[in-house]
């Protein structure tokens, strides 16, 4: 069968369905406005472990094993496990994996992840490549800030325009059996750079590289932002999404009440996370809680997720360059409004 | 014992200097490191002109717990050494004059480091 | 080269849109915590001064740094000290106290990565460019009062 092709949009006609998701997050994420969406919340930041490096495995290890439970599947049942992280060599997922006797395949898009291995593990799914397979994604606080910023108990202020790293992992099962919200299309985007050199900026530099894919995606799919019920952002948090929302204006696209940021929505404003949380864990805890969840109750009927990385490492920084950025869209649609 | 006054003095003139790190701080986005390196060059400097002597006699604490008065035990132990010494001086002078603060600060951060455990910002 | 343009328009315009946050409240707080951290020195050192009188200037200040690093060193340990430059930004910074915790810090930090290479190489990450600078500026001054 030949697959109907946009510019940068692939079009699923087989229905992968995510059948089973899971989230888990840290104390802080627990008291934040989706406490009572997460599958999880641990109030232990090292999660049993010595370190905050081997909790973040755990973390995906939890979510990973919550997700096939939830799909009320065995790990035998799942052929491929798709995940990436934040850490250099993204050793969280690869440790996580190496528990497990399934083939694994690791990606990267920063925080972009969640998407990326949502988009892909669809694509691999809709060919028939493969029946079930797991996508995953986490982020630390702590592992975070020690390989990107400061040590933790260095007594700095955070910049204004910083953002707080969400711990937290989210993993879904899709399939191309079983029932569940429907992954109809995905957009992959191309990676964009506006010559934003402020590491503690990452909203401004992520949000034209949401305007191109969002724009790629309106325009393959011929949609308009209030053909959705919900668009997510990532992470870009409350600059970066005021950003998308003028950059998306001058290109003529308007979005509405129905655009929201995870950043924006999963910390409460008293938790003085400054422009609001990034991370892979931000968008992948949010999708998997509340929006998957309405998702499944027909209260949402077809959401555009677009999750956004910033592509730096400690070394390019240093160096003086800019900061790139991506972004992948997916669209899921309810079982329900066929 | 020193009159009250002298801590006011201390107390103004400590805080002026910090006031201005703060500035620093939001005008330029300068990291912890930055901000340290700026303020120890700048002691070296009032201490190679001559002036530091003077101010410390007017602020005391007020500019010497301020990192500022470790470049300026620098400059003026290569300064003094140098005079004493000769060559030699330029090399043994600075590190050997502050080598009681550098030393405390490694030691404590030794000994700390191995007792604690690094915590997660709860803020 | 229409990037470069298109880069520097977002820029600004990026420069704009950040909210203004005032300034005044973080600048008050480094002042009045600054300013005590150095009171507090004032009344070691005096304190110091007047229980061994036989003791040099120099070194009651000597005495006087390495109990305020000490106490920077043991908050940074009981995780306080981050609160406390968390609110008073340069006030804890542009003291001693910032040297200290610049050390302890990371030392805390990367312990799990072992003794030798963790805690022992990384300690000096961001108090390294300082004692680097201020050794080879000291040295550059006593050059200069070697000639003159």
């Amino acid at each position: 069968m030949k697959r109907e092709l946009g510019q940068q949009t692939v079009f699923f006609k087989n229905k992968p369905k995510i059948i089973g998701h899971y989230s888990i997050v840290g104390p802080k994420e627990g008291k934040g406005n989706l406490r009572e969406y997460f599958s999880e919340i641990e109030q232990d930041d090292f999660f049993g472990q010595k370190t905050y490096e081997k909790g973040e495995r755990v973390m995906i290890e939890r979510a990973l094993e919550g997700a096939v439970k939830d799909a009320n599947l065995s790990f035998d049942d799942i052929k491929l496990f798709l995940s990436g992280d934040l850490l250099n060599q993204i050793i969280s997922s690869s440790y996580a994996a190496r528990k497990y006797d399934i083939p694994y395949a690791g990606v990267f898009g920063a925080c972009s992840t969640m998407a990326e291995s949502l988009a892909l593990g669809a694509c691999l799914v809709d060919g028939g490549h493969f029946e079930t397979v797991a996508c995953a994604t986490s982020s630390h606080f702590s592992t975070a800030e020690r390989q990107f910023r400061t040590p933790l108990e260095l007594g700095s202020q955070r910049p204004p325009t910083s953002q707080w790293t969400v711990t937290g992992s989210g993993a879904d099962i899709i399939s191309s059996k079983g029932s569940g919200p429907i992954i109809t299309c995905a957009t992959f985007g191309k990676v964009a750079d506006f010559g934003i050199t402020d590491v503690n900026n990452m909203g401004a530099a992520m949000a034209p590289a949401a305007m191109y894919t969002l724009i790629a995606h309106f325009k393959d799919t011929k949609t308009k932002p209030e053909d959705y019920d919900l668009i997510l952002s990532g992470d870009l948090g409350k600059l970066g999404s005021e950003i998308l929302i003028d950059l998306m204006e001058d290109k003529g696209y308007k979005l509405g009440l129905n655009y929201k940021d995870c950043g924006q929505i999963i910390f409460k404003r008293n938790q003085n996370v400054l422009m609001g949380g990034s991370g892979c864990g931000c968008s992948a805890t949010v999708l998997n809680s509340i929006v998957l969840k309405k998702l499944i109750t027909g209260e949402y009927k077809r959401v555009l997720f677009m999750a956004t990385g910033a592509l730096l490492s400690t070394l390019s920084a240093q160096q003086g360059e800019s900061v790139p950025g991506v972004a992948h869209a997916v669209v899921i649609e309810g079982e329900k409004n066929e | 014992m020193n009159d009250w006054y002298v801590y006011l003095i201390v107390f103004l003139t400590g805080g002026t200097i910090c006031f201005i790190g703060q500035i620093l701080v939001i005008k330029t986005k300068m990291t912890t490191a930055r901000i340290l390196v700026t303020f120890v060059l700048l002691g070296v400097f009032l201490q190679a002109v001559g002036l530091f002597d003077a101010i410390s006699q007017f602020c005391k604490a007020g500019i010497n717990v301020p990192i500022i008065g470790f470049g300026a035990s620098l400059a003026k132990g290569a300064i003094n050494a140098v005079k004493s010494s000769g060559i030699l001086g330029i090399f043994t002078g600075g590190l050997s004059a502050c080598a009681g603060g550098i030393a405390a600060a490694i030691f404590f951060a030794f000994i700390f480091g191995i007792i604690f455990k690094a915590k997660t910002k709860k803020m | 080269m229409q990037d470069e343009v298109r880069n520097k328009k977002y820029n600004s315009y990026v420069e704009a849109k950040i909210a203004k946050t005032h300034a005044w409240p973080s600048l008050f707080n480094a002042f009045w915590v600054g300013g005590l951290i150095c009171v507090f020195g004032q009344v070691c050192n005096d304190l110091i001064l007047m229980w061994f009188p036989s003791i040099s200037t120099q070194s009651a200040w000597a005495y006087t740094l390495i109990i305020i690093i000490f106490i920077a060193a043991l908050l940074t340990g009981l995780g306080v000290f981050d609160k406390i430059g968390a609110f008073a930004g340069a006030g804890t910074i542009v003291p001693i106290t910032g040297f200290s915790n610049s050390i302890t810090s990371p030392a805390l930090d990367f312990k799990n990565e072992g003794i030798i290479f963790g805690m022992c190489a990384k300690m000096f990450i961001i108090a390294g460019p300082v004692i680097v600078s201020g050794t080879v500026a000291s040295m550059i001054v006593g050059i200069i009062y070697l000639f003159v």
